[in-house]
């Protein structure tokens, strides 16, 4: 690729080599000496880590009736969170591996820490349908295990596919960060200086040498399990949209809803990499790595999938009305102009009408600004899913039986002490393994000729 | 115990006081130690010595609620160191007694003063279920709301439990030695300075009992306080006839009625035998039935006005207009009388009622003025009505007293009387403002207080005697109609209680009275066998009042209207529909049981109609300043469709702060507004004020927003389309994915008749009480929490001035095509093989999904834990539970059963016997309870069952029948009778 215009800016800048590469983002790791504000940050999480331990430890001390759910409005916070969190975790796979497959070279410094939020996402997500449970210790009924009820799952719940889907997204994401990871934990193993340190990234290097080949067997397994991540980019969030659209409620009961889901998630996932890049590139003095062109094309599928996310609205709305069924109608009406209208144009207003300040290219190429859109987007997906969740239920067929939920300070609560131990372990991921790809970085700079 | 003394000094005088009590009992010392330690011992030290009402917070939370309930516990097992006694198992098990097997006692409840029968499910000696007595004239097998919970206050582990001397515990026998000092002093003095103040009670042993004392102490004065007492009909038929008479009526045979106030339905002693009466001369099921037609002018919305075909509301003080006007109609003198009704109705009106001759029939409200009752009663006599639709019978309650509250306060402060002997009254929180009753009962020398909790009156008293519940008690009492029916106890007294009638003994002089015998020398003319069979039946044969016949002076005895025109806001006060003047308010279930019309819970509003609304400026629980005379109250405002404009309707029985599920209620005290006994007050003002309060409801929207949920029409509608539920209602699907389940057995089935129900929530509180249904709470209920199996749904239709109104009871409706079903995860819930959508709680792991998918919202969640499964924390509450369904724990999901445990009772007794269940063997709680039989309940395999026949008549229809979940459970279309002349107001509008 020759040298950027300005219209595009260089996914790498500056000239490198490969000790140079290895060097700073090894040493990140390796010498431990972050700066002051990382743990400043990074205890400003832990406190909200001690939120999460303590809100989880009152909801199973006191039970499910502390969040503001009610009848008719049984799901809450914890059912948005999940898939808010879930929606997080597509742009890591999208970025690590359809980007891989569709070989764009721009993904390489950025595809670590996305799958590493990712993982973390996902490990959030999957905690938020078991503290929805009203006893939550039983969650493991759900598996099919041979068990004391002598009975399966019940096939025909989507809830059981649910755990499924994502007991599989979540196990090749694992798989397949950790795969990406083999080469760069040798580098760390070898420019360990401390026994611990070599012993740790050693045994988590599995012996990876670097020879021919153990690259060429790297390159298959790595091209097979991004394969195989692919499709779940599309198949986690649209099990996860049956949950709603298996149901009769109105405002659930919607074909629209896998595609729609799953560009929300694309679109909330992409604002959560610029809300963890933009600081993570400013910190670290990463910039020449984490470019400006990274940022502007995350910025560019953030409009892409918000567009799409927005023709699901119109969709919605429309479909409620074609349908002629009155109850969808209400329903959509009741959204719009009901107790939950505030919420709802906020989220029309974050999640479309802020996003289209992205189309100018001035806008994507300011970083706090960028990372403004971003906090609105993420801030707006929360709501949709929140607003999904609520107000279907909340306006259904028996006017007797309508009424809303409220929040309490556990929804908040948990969702802020999730997001908190989210960061906390991105934090502790930045701290022990390398955030940026180092061997792809290296062969970046080979390929674009950098090298000097 | 040292452990205790320790925590702080001011516990010292009560462990010392304490230990005197329990110096006797050796085995008491060991338990006591036991628990010395515990937070239950600190708890009951702290709960029972400083009274329970004192160290309760303004709002204690529910775990507090928790914990006093936990205190009771080893309370009781302190409290029964007075009459230790030892438990042993069966050896020789009892005749009758199988254990798992319940056993029915008929017996006798008192609803205000009169007695409704009952027939009490015991287990083990347990009584758990209040059913009606179908036998009992008042009862006809019904019960309403209240009833039910006669179990739970039984139970209530906030019963004074000890005789109190000065408030501080004492053993019966102290008590009897001051009695003994007070008979000597009566004896000598002929009860000089002496008073009873009585409660309502219409008890024929009562009334002797009473004689003899009088007999004894001939200047013994007697008084009865009964806040909610109606002297109006007594006072009306002195006038007319020169005796009090009361009468009686009879809906079976009345085809036109009018109801000038009367809330017939929901007020009254005898309102479940007119229910069901009314209900019965209603039903529709093909175009050749005919039904009556029922005309209601009311001051206040009321069931009996959302039942009618014709309401109109108009201000309390009003009705005596419409009285007059209906008089004067009906003698042809039309136009005269300034009425505030439509001329053109009330022609209509008079001429209907004319049309239906002496089978008319005009009720006037108990509350109403002598002269609105002598206006009726002169209306039913020159329709002939009189002797027919309406008999006049002597009152069954009638005592001879000296007077009232007013009296005996006047009597105290002039010094005529120094003694009072209090029973069940509790006129500290009941009485009116214009009497000092708390100067006058502190400046008693003497005060004894005979109650079944610790009550205001009992603060004050200087002797408090724990009262037996109905359940343990010996007695007898009057019905409606004056049948007499015994009371006979379920249970040994829990604690330490006295009836009323050994009370009274005492006081005679005889210390060693069992219960039994007042009651049965009273009715020494029943030889055993007839007394054994009357206790069986707990009726006395041929008991009933004899109707008098008289004649009306046309001069209605010199009458006149009372009200004069005033302005300003007119005044209602009526008695809380199931709290009555607040002697109920420590019943959970009663708390939380929604009002019919408002749905509102733990607490009360002041109701007003959505005009006055408007021109106060105020929407619901803003707070107005409600005055009268003087005095005056802050209550949450309440908007009312069809509440009559500058007008105001109050309920009593809130704003008591004794008993710990009592002061957990919100509201306020209507007491504190009431002059006398009036029940109409005009002249009031409301005056807006800056702040509102959360008044709890458990229903939010009030109109169908045009689905056809309930659907109805006017009998010549049904004429001519029977068919009618059907019109303009898109065809069902058939079309289903999965196969159709088979039925081998039984396929069990409902059928609600919505023309039949009259919204008065029987149904609610007998599910609540045979399906272990927990109250949750105020807060959990404002949440939205609450845990109802079955609720009744209240719209509106039409112009919120006239609407109508509209009940449709809503429990499970056991689809076939259950969208329940197929959600949840782990296959808590199932289809079972006799159609029961069957919930299994030990599989439940609360995902909530079916809830979720249930277009019926019928699923209810155990958000919290409302049950205590601690054994440590048990109290006594603890026994109402029904031992055939399993107490819920936190996390799991909860629905109507179709009372699966007694499907199974009757199937094990018909497989026991080789046989199929036969129709109508299975009865549901609500079926049961339900005073117009709008429930029918049976096995749709069944050609002949009656749920057959129901669900065959032309206006069944299943409640979302397009969504095709194929409900089990299904409506009778609602079939009103409206005059054809009058064009109905807001005629099937739907608002």
């Amino acid at each position: 690729m020759a040298e950027a215009s300005t219209n595009s800016p260089a996914v790498l800048r500056g000239r490198h080599d490969f000790p140079e590469i290895s060097g700073r983002i090894g040493s990140i790791v390796l010498n431990g000496r972050l700066p002051r504000h990382f743990w400043i940050a990074f205890l400003l999480c832990f406190l909200l880590v001690l939120l999460f331990l303590y809100s989880i430890t009152y909801l199973i001390a006191v039970g499910v009736g502390a969040y503001g759910i009610n009848v008719p409005v049984v799901w809450g916070t914890m059912i948005s969170n999940f898939v808010w969190w879930i929606g997080i975790g597509h742009a890591g796979t999208l970025i690590s591996a359809v980007l891989l497959l569709l070989r764009q070279p721009w993904r390489a410094s950025i595809n670590r820490f996305a799958e590493a939020m990712t993982l973390f996402a996902v490990a959030m997500a999957g905690l938020f349908p078991i503290l929805h449970l009203g006893r939550p210790w039983f969650f493991y009924w759900l598996l099919p295990l041979p068990n004391v009820h002598m009975h399966w799952p019940q096939w025909r719940s989507p809830l059981v596919w649910d755990f499924a889907a994502i007991a599989t997204y979540a196990t090749v994401s694992l798989l397949f960060w950790y795969m990406g990871l083999l080469p760069d934990l040798a580098v760390l193993r070898d420019r360990a200086r401390s026994r611990g340190a070599q012993l740790f990234y050693g045994i988590l290097a599995l012996g990876w040498r670097g020879s021919a080949f153990h690259w060429s067997r790297y390159q298959v397994v790595y091209f097979l399990l991004a394969a195989l991540a692919t499709p779940l980019v599309v198949s986690v969030h649209s099990i996860v949209s049956l949950d709603f659209t298996f149901a009769i409620t109105p405002g659930y009961h919607s074909t629209i809803f896998p595609p729609y889901f799953v560009a929300g998630a694309l679109l909330s996932g992409f604002a959560m990499v610029l809300t963890i890049a933009i600081p993570l590139r400013w910190a670290f003095s990463v910039r020449d790595m984490i470019t400006l062109r990274h940022m502007d094309n995350a910025a560019k599928l953030m409009i892409a999938a918000g567009m799409v996310v927005a023709y699901g609205y119109v969709s919605e709305a429309f479909f409620a009305w074609y349908s002629g069924e009155p109850y969808e109608r209400a329903m959509m009406a009741e959204r719009a102009l009901g107790p939950y209208s505030p919420l709802f144009w906020t989220m029309l207003g974050l999640n479309c009408g802020v996003l289209q300040l992205l189309w100018f290219r001035r806008i994507r190429r300011n970083m706090p600004l960028l990372f403004a859109i971003a906090i609105a987007i993420n801030t707006g997906m929360w709501i949709e899913r929140y607003i999904i969740v609520v107000t279907g239920p909340s306006r259904d067929y028996l006017p007797s039986a309508w009424g809303e939920q409220s929040l309490t300070w556990l929804d908040f609560g948990i969702l802020f002490g999730s997001i908190g131990t989210f960061f906390a372990l991105v934090f502790l991921f930045i701290r022990i393994l390398p955030a940026i790809t180092i061997f792809e970085v290296e062969e970046l700079a080979e390929e674009e000729d950098k090298l000097r | 115990m040292s452990a205790i003394a320790e925590k702080g000094p001011g516990f010292g005088i009560d462990i010392a006081a304490l230990r005197k009590q329990l110096a006797s009992g050796h085995e008491m010392w060991r338990s006591l130690d036991e628990i010395a330690g515990t937070a239950e011992f600190r708890r009951f030290v702290e709960a029972e010595f400083p009274a329970i009402a004192e160290r309760l917070p303004a709002r204690p939370n529910r775990r507090t609620l928790l914990k006093l309930m936990g205190a009771s516990l080893s309370l009781a097992g302190l409290a029964a160191c007075s009459r230790a006694e030892s438990i042993v198992p069966y050896v020789r098990q009892p005749e009758i007694l199988i254990p798992g097997k319940p056993v029915y006692y008929a017996t006798t409840l008192s609803s205000d003063g009169f007695g409704i029968g009952a027939i009490v499910e015991s287990h083990e000696g347990r009584p758990i279920k209040i059913e009606g007595n179908p036998d009992h004239t008042a009862s006809r097998g019904a019960t309403d709301a209240v009833m039910q919970a006669a179990v739970l206050t039984l139970f209530d582990p906030d019963r004074s439990r000890t005789p109190l001397k000065d408030g501080q515990p004492a053993s019966y026998g102290h008590f009897l030695k001051d009695m003994a000092g007070l008979f000597s002093r009566w004896t000598v003095s002929q009860g000089q300075g002496g008073a009873l103040l009585l409660d309502a009670s219409a008890s024929p042993t009562l009334a002797a009992q009473l004689d003899a004392l009088r007999a004894r102490y001939p200047k013994l004065k007697i008084y009865r306080h009964d806040p909610l007492a109606i002297p109006a009909a007594a006072e009306a038929s002195h006038a007319l006839f020169g005796s009090a008479l009361t009468p009686v009526y009879r809906f079976d045979r009345a085809e036109t009625i009018v109801s000038l106030d009367a809330d017939f339905l929901g007020e009254g002693p005898g309102r479940l035998a007119y229910a069901h009466d009314f209900a019965a001369r209603r039903r529709v099921r093909s175009p050749n039935d005919r039904m009556s037609r029922l005309y209601a002018v009311e001051s206040t919305p009321t069931i009996t006005g959302a039942a009618a075909d014709h309401r109109f509301a108009i201000k309390p003080s009003e009705v005596e207009a419409v009285a007059a006007g209906l008089n004067a109609a009906l003698t042809g003198q039309a136009g005269r009388s300034a009425s505030p009704i439509d001329q053109a109705w009330m022609t209509a009106l008079a001429d209907d009622l004319k049309a239906a001759d002496r089978n008319a029939l005009v009720v006037a409200g108990g509350h109403q003025s002598a002269f609105v009752q002598a206006a009726a009663l002169s209306a039913n006599a020159k329709l002939g009505a009189l002797g027919n639709t309406v008999q006049l019978i002597e009152p069954p309650d009638a005592l001879q007293v000296d007077g009232d509250l007013a009296r005996l306060c006047g009597a105290i402060g002039d010094g005529a009387i120094d003694t009072v002997v209090v029973l069940g009254a509790n006129p500290l929180h009941t009485a009116p403002t214009r009497l000092d009753a708390h100067k006058a009962f502190s400046s008693l020398k003497f005060m004894v207080h005979h109650g079944l909790y610790r009550d205001e009156t009992a603060f004050l008293a200087h002797w408090h005697v724990p009262a037996a519940h109905e359940l343990e008690s010996w007695s007898d009492i009057r019905a409606y109609d004056g049948t007499a029916s015994l009371v006979q106890p379920l249970i040994k007294p829990l604690y330490d209680g006295r009836t009323m009638h050994e009370l009274l003994a005492v006081l005679g002089g005889q210390f060693e009275a069992d219960p039994l015998a007042p009651v049965r020398q009273h009715w020494a003319a029943l030889d055993d066998d007839a007394w054994k069979k009357a206790l069986r039946d707990c009726i006395v044969p041929n008991s009933a009042a004899k109707p008098i016949s008289v004649t009306v002076p046309p001069d209605l005895g010199g009458l006149r209207p009372a009200a004069k025109a005033a302005d300003g806001i007119d005044i209602r006060f009526v008695a809380d529909p199931w709290l009555r003047d607040g002697r109920f308010a420590n019943a959970s279930w009663l708390q939380e049981l929604p009002r019919p019309l408002t749905k509102i819970v733990w607490g009360n509003a002041a109701l007003i109609s959505p005009a006055t609304a408007e021109r106060l400026k105020i929407e619901n629980g803003k707070i107005i300043n409600v005055a009268l005379n003087g005095a005056d109250i802050d209550a949450p405002a309440w908007i009312v469709p069809g509440h009559p404009d500058e007008s105001v309707t109050l309920s009593f029985g809130f704003g008591r702060r004794a008993g710990s599920v009592a002061a957990l209620a919100e509201g306020y005290d209507a007491f504190r507004l009431r002059s006398g006994a009036e029940w109409i007050a005009t002249g009031a003002t409301l005056t807006p004020r800056q702040n509102s309060v959360r008044v709890i409801t458990t229903q939010h929207h009030q109109a169908m927003e045009g689905r056809a949920i309930i659907r109805h029409a006017s009998l010549d509608a049904f004429r001519r389309n029977p068919d009618f539920v059907r019109k303009d209602v898109p065809p069902s699907p058939k079309e289903t994915l999965y196969p159709d389940w088979p039925y081998d057995q039984e396929a069990w089935a409902m059928a609600i008749d919505l023309s039949a129900c009259i919204g008065c929530m029987a149904c609610v509180s007998a599910c609540q009480a045979e399906n272990n249904i927990a109250p949750v709470g105020p807060d959990e209920c404002e949440r939205g929490q609450e845990m109802h199996w079955l609720r009744v749904d209240r719209y509106y239709a039409g112009p919120v001035e006239a609407p109508d109104t509209f009940f449709q009871p809503v429990p499970c409706m056991h689809c076939e095509k259950a969208p329940c079903e197929v959600v949840c995860p782990v296959n808590a819930t199932v289809h079972t093989h006799d159609g029961l959508n069957a919930q299994v709680y030990n599989r439940c792991i609360g995902t909530r999904y079916c809830s979720q998918n249930c277009p019926y919202k019928v699923r209810r969640f155990n958000f919290l834990d409302h049950q205590s499964f601690d054994k440590d924390d048990a109290g006594p509450e603890q026994g109402v539970h029904n031992p055939n369904v399993s107490v819920r724990s936190r996390g799991v999901m909860e629905k109507c059963t179709y009372c699966v445990q007694r499907i199974s009772a009757k199937r094990i007794q018909a497989q026991i016997e080789n046989r199929d269940i036969a129709d109508g063997e299975v009865v549901t709680a609500c079926q049961q309870a339900c005073p117009t039989q709008a429930i029918t309940f049976g096995d749709r395999n069944k050609k002949d069952a009656r749920v057959v026949r129901e669900k065959s008549a032309p206006q069944n229809y299943a409640l979302l029948e397009e969504l095709n979940t194929r409900p089990r459970t299904t409506y009778l279309g609602k079939i009103s009778n409206p005059n054809g002349k009058l064009a109905k107001t807001g005629e099937a509008t739907d608002g």
